[in-house]
């Protein structure tokens, strides 16, 4: 075996795109200890990696007790939402180099819904709220035999709420969710808004009269943290002030 | 441990489980027992479309459409149920659009299509619009759609529960599924569900490729459970390349974007396409696609200063089009390449993306123990299942139009079973397996890493048996596995815990994948021939003598408890079509 060339390793090294970022995680693990501990974790990472990159390698090669949920790792599947230097946000859509690697990158579980363990929350309250708004097609009469007709506008009209993942960033970073968990919270109106403005949809009617329960839409305060949070870029404010419209006009 | 009683038990919760869920909850009492919740499934990240020959833009029919899959399936699909996915297919998207899926629209309000790869006009004359789609986001709708419907159904699931044994017992000389063994993630209770039938919708395993377009979470745990029960596995060396995924880093871009007229081009800037598919360029199938990319990269062609990948141009397309038909893929090259896809091509190299191959059944879904005998009980769609209507290469959007069609069918086949048949009485210590699995790697104190084994694995995967193999690529990828095969059980972990330890979870996925990637070698090392995904360049033709039959992949384990692959050959079912040379 050859010995490495001098020259061929300095070059290497000038040129790694490497550098050492320090990971602030807030950990929980009640089969060990009550206690929340903040733990930092230095990690050897390229700018251009995710936030998800560095938690695998703090997984993978430091300590295998740190849980999180992930799956796709870009941004479609939902599964890691979650506190980054106090905003919500999946953890594979955030590059490093977009959160100044220079101080500790903070990492807590999303708000409002109970630790379980490390960065893993109870989704439960959040899908019973999702379910809780009929988010399925309602019609009357006897189905068509071949597609039922939409035009494009028509489309159009609820496209920005049909791209929900359900990944629960906009939903716990709302100070109304904080407070009052029995609040619907934004995804679950997203979802409403996405089949009251279909054009298919008949069952606006029953899903408006859910939302106008006390803990429905009018307790949106449009502080604008969901629309701030989401993923997927959806005006989750702009879609909720819709539906209350719809409330009072009963025009959808 | 608990036990749980069902008529149905489905096994994964995305398109093809939530699909079959919907047939079987009104029909029989059924559980889904799924590791993800259902909306985090990976059908959700596909994204071009889902075929059907609906005729709504232009002049189309199944027939053309069967033709179609099995000539992009080299020859190796069974014709009978690539005639049902055709047919069925029609059905499927009326369907979903009931179920309240919002497809893209043409102008007068009927469903829009779009062209895909390898999808042709009256058997290859041209491209044709077959594709039925939602944005670059067909899917995600999907896998949101089925969710809704299976929220109106009522359907039962037991999220975060991993399915890691399948139970099968001998009655009266016949092989019965008496139902599976499942660890609770939250808990890490183990449960048994007994089932007078099981579906299998548990998806792939293409992590053990390195370069891949799929999730973390696809490690072929429903494949490794059945084929460690002696169960066989059908076509594994066929794993599809996906021409497009995101340079080094696999994120899938859609073929979509080369239907919507995007061109692939080298460093000069040549659309290289036209040299190897003069009739459907770009669109060409995907293992042609993929084929010609590394040729280019070979030849020195390639972009970039190490030449290791082409480009996929979108820029003469106008704006306005891109984010109307491809805005996800188009924020994937700004957030993860700082790339404006308006003005700048966007690097990609073929990725890992799905597996021809899986559990052998037939058109009803129901599992083969060998070439014609079925499992009584046990049912398999989607990719972890092989029908085989994807044969040596599957077609784009008819992955999506598989799970929907295929999972009906094992789905309303699973539940009309339960009615006829009663429970299978269940072994002693049903558990025995799985338990003994996870106290040994809970109590190992071994020095092997499950990180630096699955590292180790991707990579001799993506240098020995990815677009192109060869005898000896393929021999060093066999010792590589079997190596580490032998160092999995020297393997330990840090978290000893019950609650939420996925470090133990991800341990036990890498002994499916380790499995799996042995017999997909074994079974390429044996085919020495090219066709479709698997290409060969010591055999760069396909052999119709000698070759024109599946592949079955059987575990044997001999008295010393050595285990070893079986390889025997099934034959494929020829209707319409006789082989011809295939030209794109």
């Amino acid at each position: 075996m050859a010995t490495p060339v001098l020259d061929k390793v300095e070059k290497e090294s000038a040129a790694s795109p490497y550098i050492t970022v320090t990971f602030r995680v807030r950990r929980f693990n009640p089969e060990v200890s009550d206690a929340v501990v903040w733990e930092d974790f230095q990690v050897e990472i390229d700018p251009k990696e995710r936030v998800l990159d560095g938690l695998h390698k703090i997984k993978w090669d430091l300590d295998g007790t740190l849980t999180f949920r992930r799956s796709c790792a870009h941004g479609i599947c939902g599964s890691d939402a979650m506190r980054i230097n106090g905003k919500n946000r999946l953890a594979c859509k955030t590059l490093i180099k977009d959160l100044n690697p220079e101080k500790p990158i903070t990492i807590e579980p999303i708000k409002g819904l109970t630790v379980l363990k490390d960065l893993v929350v109870d989704m439960e309250p959040f899908f019973q709220a999702y379910r809780d708004v009929m988010p399925f097609l309602i019609t009357k009469g006897n189905e068509p035999t071949r597609e039922r007709k939409q035009s494009p506008e028509d489309r159009e009209r609820f496209d920005d709420t049909t791209k929900c993942i359900l990944c629960a960033a906009c939903t716990s970073s709302c100070p109304v969710f904080w407070n009052d968990g029995q609040y619907f919270g934004p995804a679950a109106i997203v979802n409403a808004h996405r089949f009251i403005f279909d054009s298919r949809d008949e069952g606006g009617e029953q899903r408006l009269e859910i939302l106008n329960d006390k803990d429905g839409v009018w307790r949106c305060r449009t502080t604008f943290n969901c629309t701030d949070a989401c993923p997927r870029g959806i005006e989750i404010t702009k879609a909720i002030q819709e539906v209350k419209r719809a409330l009072i006009t009963r025009r959808f | 441990m608990k036990i749980h009683k069902y008529d149905t038990v489905i096994v994964g919760a995305g398109g093809a489980g939530m699909r079959a869920a919907i047939e079987a909850t009104k029909r029989s009492r059924t559980a889904v027992l799924t590791k993800l919740y259902p909306t985090r499934s990976h059908t959700g990240a596909a994204q071009g479309g889902m075929a059907a020959a609906l005729a709504n833009v232009e002049e189309d029919n199944w027939e053309w459409h069967t033709f179609d899959t099995v000539k992009g399936g080299d020859y190796l699909v069974d014709q009978d149920a690539a005639e049902i996915l055709a047919k069925e297919a029609i059905d499927a998207v009326l369907d979903l659009e009931k179920m309240g899926l919002p497809f893209g629209r043409t102008p007068n309000g009927d469903i829009d299509q779009r062209r895909f790869g390898g999808h042709s006009r009256n058997h290859g004359e041209a491209p044709v619009r077959r594709a039925c789609y939602s944005g670059d986001r067909t899917g995600h709708m999907i896998l949101q759609t089925l969710y809704q419907n299976c929220i109106k159904e009522g359907v039962e699931f037991f999220n975060e529960f991993y399915v890691l044994d399948q139970l099968i017992v001998e009655v009266d000389g016949v092989k019965k599924s008496a139902g599976v063994v499942a660890y609770e993630l939250a808990t890490g209770e183990i449960h048994i569900f007994q089932a007078k039938a099981v579906v299998y919708a548990s998806g792939g395993t293409g992590k053990f490729f390195k370069v891949t377009s799929n999730a973390h979470t696809l490690t072929g745990d429903g494949q490794a459970a059945c084929y460690r029960r002696g169960l066989p596995l059908e076509d594994m060396e066929f794993f599809q390349f996906h021409p497009t995924g995101i340079w080094r880093m696999g994120i899938l871009l859609t073929e979509g974007a080369r239907g919507e007229g995007g061109i692939l081009r080298n460093k000069d800037g040549e659309r290289f396409m036209e040299k190897y598919a003069p009739v459907m360029k770009d669109l060409a199938s995907r293992d042609v696609v993929s084929r010609s990319i590394y040729t280019e990269i070979r030849e020195g062609r390639g972009c970039g200063p190490e030449g290791d990948h082409v480009y996929l141009d979108l820029t003469h397309l106008p704006p306005e089009q891109l984010d109307a038909k491809l805005p996800d893929i188009t924020e994937f090259a700004r957030t993860y390449l700082g790339i404006e896809p308006y003005t700048d091509p966007i690097p990609i190299q073929p990725t890992a993306h799905y597996a021809m191959g899986g559990i052998p059944t037939n058109v009803e879904g129901e599992v083969l123990s060998d070439n014609t005998t079925v499992v009584p009980g046990l049912y398999a769609a989607g990719e972890v299942a092989c029908v085989s209507v994807h044969g040596a290469n599957r077609l784009g959007t008819n992955s999506l139009l598989d799970i929907n069609v295929f999972g009906r069918r094992a789905g309303i086949a699973a539940a009309e079973y339960s009615h006829k048949h009663d429970f299978v009485e269940l072994p002693e210590n049903p558990e025995a397996m799985v338990v003994a699995q996870i106290e040994n790697l809970r109590n190992s104190t071994g020095t092997e890493r499950v990180a630096d084994l699955r590292r180790e694995l991707q990579e001799t995967m993506d240098a020995n048996v990815m677009v192109f193999r060869t005898e000896q690529t393929i021999k060093t990828a066999v010792e590589k596995i079997a190596e580490l095969r032998e160092r999995y059980k020297n393997v330990s972990i840090q978290d000893k815990g019950k609650r939420f330890n996925t470090d133990l979870l991800e341990a036990v996925e890498l002994g499916n994948l380790l499995e799996l990637a042995e017999v997909m070698a074994v079974s390429a090392l044996a085919r020495k021939e090219s066709r479709g995904g698997h290409y060969r360049e010591d055999y760069p033709n396909r052999d119709d003598v000698n070759f024109m039959r599946h592949t079955m992949a059987y575990r044997e384990v001999g008295e010393d408890g050595s285990e070893t692959v079986r390889l025997d050959y099934k034959p494929v079912v020829t209707t319409r079509y006789q082989p011809m040379e295939r030209k794109y």
